[in-house]
């Protein structure tokens, strides 16, 4: 989150609409129950829709001010997730609540240590924490640090060992020249015994004088500058202590070696948007398995090439005239698309409103093929929000639905959005949950900074809130079975700029949820259907060899007739998980 | 003139004193010791750069409202457009960001003197005397355009150079609002610089304003 407006509001933004599309607009806006939601703290309206809301937990003692709902200070902000327990920071700390009972969460500690909006990872028994404020100690003081060069102020990673989680102990505390606005935990498929930590600042460069090598100056003033970089930091896992940075790779350099080499003013002309500067990134998601990184860097959007996690390589870059802020990335699944999200305003503004342009401070959806990215689609939350409703596309994870692109996010009072991108041109949305504004006649800072999926529910962090769980629900969008078969991926560990693959168990489940999907989109003739579900029901009572018999034919049935099909890739996937069925795979 | 925000129970917690639901037990970190339980407040040097902010902002949309009458240039035009919106944003920020700690504000309509501490008018950094505000609305044309873009580079150079001293300031910065105001600011007067150099750059044979 940026603290306040990026460049254009309202004046600039309500572009003539044809009247025909204005009445179009109300009348959706009509029919939609986000629309107009009664205000209120902690009490206001709620709108829900193909999701259960299974837990509520406000911010816990000392975590707010109750005087003062919208307060920055006491702001909540993103999640990490390990084993049974989730992580919340936040610019006073960081809160551990127990999820073992995902519609009971306990608090297990909350932890104050204010630096901003103290973004989290998990690595075992590690926890990293991201640092930015002036203000900010090396003993996570709340008294700040009045010096303007001081010894005891810290900005940058801090490393906490979790092995008593009652105790998180402070064990390294990595200072850089512009603190940590956000980090990406990097693994390394190919090093078990090293993590990484990209760095990603964006506040100003501290003086050399507090940080030996720290310069704020323009790359022609310095080449050595702290500008137009992030830093990676290499974790040993067994020897946390003795983290460092290791590079400082310049992505945005040219082929020329000129260190600001990307941007070109961030201007597209009349009727769109300006970027802000590309110096930095705003957010890194590293996509380990496919070698990948997707750098939201304020100004564009880069593709990394990251199989040598210490020196990421720029492979592509792209830029978009309705992009303020290139703010996050999300790959899907089988890293044939990326989704880039425009935090337009700040996440401090009314962006969602009626007059408010769809394209802007939505995602972009581009497809990404040999290395190239293709710009594809927007979505953006489709119910109107109020002027008092601070609201634009924010952090969010995928849903593991085989054979779909789904994706369920936060858009701040917005409320949380979960929508379907597998065709990228026309995304679809299959569930939403919307609380009424702080507010009905001030914008308050609050909303959904992020909502994930993790191990079978979804959890969204509300900043002046808390914490809230839901459940997805079937809906004509989304059958049982395709729940039933996310919720068989279960993950160990979950930092949302850490993309793990998805892999599904072969399982009954699996090939219904297909079955499903093929019925849905009519890629099958239901006189075809109704057979290959019989028998499929027929095959699973069955055990032994009559059952691999049974499967073996079914998914020689499967394979042939795929080439027939409407969807031929989907036929294919369901006949695979019948011929591992079939071969007692699991 | 400093008056201390009151952060309900903030004193309570210091570092280290964990709020475990169910336990009396000590959370302090074994390897920490329990720092002073005093919040970061914010100093007269932030209210001073609020309050400074609000007249240089203004001068900004008073200099950007010359440009729709004396060019036709469209990028010009867009680029004065933008700086209206933004600043004018900036503007009722910052006067929230006063009214809300009970501290004066700036009417930013009003002179653009920022008093001194002995209340004598005093430009901030970057700000254009009278006279040159003057010359500015006098000149057209091309001269017009570069006189604009110089001038309001170093404008913008000077909001850099505030930020700067505000930084440098003991005691300044620590409340999350003005880090987070402060280094907007900064990040985004420097892409309107490097903007507004390309544009300037971009204009035939570019005649330097002497400074």
């Amino acid at each position: 989150m940026r603290f306040r407006s990026l460049a254009l509001s309202a004046s600039l933004v309500s572009l003539p609409v044809a009247a025909g599309a204005q009445a179009a607009a109300s009348a959706r806006a009509q029919a939609d129950p986000r629309v107009g939601l009664a205000a209120g703290w902690p009490d206001a309206q709620e709108a829900i829709h193909n999701l259960e809301l299974v837990a509520h937990r406000p911010r816990p003692e000392g975590f707010f001010d109750p005087a003062k709902p919208g307060d920055f200070p006491y702001a909540v902000a993103d999640l990490a997730f390990g084993g049974n327990y989730l992580f919340q920071g936040g610019y006073h700390g960081i809160q551990i609540w127990d999820i073992a009972s995902p519609a009971s969460p306990t608090l297990r500690l909350g932890f104050v240590c204010p630096g901003g909006q103290g973004d989290l990872s998990v690595y075992q028994n590690l926890l990293f924490m991201s640092v930015q404020e002036t203000s900010s100690r090396v003993d996570c003081g709340t008294q700040g640090v009045a010096d303007s060069i001081s010894a005891e102020r810290f900005r940058g990673i801090r490393i906490f060992d979790l092995t008593d989680l009652g105790h998180p102990k402070q064990v390294a505390a990595v200072q850089t020249c512009r603190g940590s606005h956000t980090h990406t935990l990097v693994t390394d498929p190919k090093d078990a015994a090293n993590v990484y930590v990209y760095v990603s600042g964006t506040s100003p460069v501290r003086p050399r004088e507090e940080l030996a090598g720290c310069s704020g100056l323009s790359p022609e003033e310095d080449p050595n500058t702290a500008l137009f970089r992030i830093e990676v930091i290499k974790v040993p896992v067994a020897a946390p202590q003795e983290a460092k940075i290791v590079s400082a790779p310049r992505v945005f350099a040219d082929s020329a070696g000129a260190i600001a080499g990307l941007w070109k003013g961030g201007d597209h002309g009349p009727g769109t948007q300006t970027t802000t500067e590309s110096k930095q990134c705003h957010d890194v998601t590293v996509y380990p398995e496919l070698g990948l990184a997707a750098g939201a860097c304020s100004g564009n959007g880069l593709l990394l090439d990251i199989r040598d996690p210490v020196n990421p390589r720029r492979i592509a870059e792209v830029s978009d005239p309705n992009f303020a802020f290139w703010h996050s990335a999300t790959f899907n699944n089988d890293g044939t698309k990326l989704l880039f999200t425009d935090e337009w305003g700040g996440g401090t503004q009314p962006r969602c409103r009626a007059t408010d342009r769809p394209e802007w401070g939505a995602d972009a959806i581009f497809t990404l093929a040999q290395g190239k990215l293709r710009m594809a689609g927007y979505y953006k939350l489709p119910a109107a929000q109020s002027e008092t409703e601070n609201c634009v596309a924010h952090n969010g994870s995928l849903i593991p639905v085989p054979g779909r692109d789904i994706m369920v996010q936060g858009w701040y009072q917005g409320g949380v959005s979960v929508f379907d991108f597998t065709d990228p041109a026309r995304p679809v949305e299959i569930a939403f949950f919307d609380r009424g504004p702080f507010s009905a006649t001030e914008l308050m800072l609050g909303g959904f900074w992020s909502a994930y999926w993790y191990n079978g529910q979804i959890y969204g962090s509300e900043i002046g809130r808390g914490l809230d769980v839901f459940r997805l629900l079937p809906s004509e969008y989304l059958s049982k079975n395709e729940i039933a078969a996310a919720k068989l991926v279960h993950l160990e560990r979950f930092n949302p700029q850490d993309q793990p693959r998805f892999v599904w168990p072969a399982s009954f489940v699996v090939a219904r949820a297909y079955l499903d999907q093929l019925l849905r989109a009519d890629g099958l003739r239901r006189s075809w259907a109704a057979p290959v579900v019989r028998e499929l029901d027929r095959a699973e009572k069955l055990t032994g060899e009559p059952r691999r018999t049974a499967l073996a034919a079914l998914a020689a049935r499967l394979e042939r007739d795929a080439r027939g099909a409407g969807d031929p890739a989907r036929v294919q996937s369901l006949a695979a998980v019948v011929r591992d069925l079939a071969a007692g795979k699991r | 003139m400093i008056k201390v925000p009151r952060r309900l129970l903030a004193a309570a917690l210091a570092f280290g004193l964990a709020i475990p639901p169910s336990s009396t037990s000590s959370r302090h970190p074994a390897s920490q010791a329990p720092a002073s339980t005093a919040s970061p407040r914010y100093t007269a040097a932030d209210v001073g750069f609020m309050q400074g902010m609000i007249p240089h902002h203004a001068q900004a949309v008073e200099m950007a409202a010359l440009v729709p009458a004396r060019t036709a240039r469209e990028d010009l035009r867009l680029l004065a457009q933008r700086i209206d919106v933004s600043q004018r944003d900036e503007i009722a920020t910052m006067q929230r960001w006063l009214r809300s700690r009970h501290q004066m504000v700036p009417n930013p309509m009003a002179a653009h003197e920022h008093p001194d501490s002995a209340g004598r008018p005093m430009l901030m950094p970057g700000m254009l005397t009278p006279q040159e505000m003057a010359e500015l609305a006098k000149a057209a044309g091309t001269d017009f355009e570069r006189l604009f873009l110089t001038r309001m580079i170093k404008h913008h150079e000077g909001a850099l150079i505030m930020v700067a001293q505000l930084f440098a300031s003991r005691g300044a910065v620590q409340e999350p609002e003005i880090f987070g105001f402060a280094s907007d600011v900064d990040a985004d007067q420097r892409a309107e610089i490097a903007r507004m150099r390309t544009m300037l750059n971009a204009y035939s044979v570019p005649k330097r304003e002497p400074q």
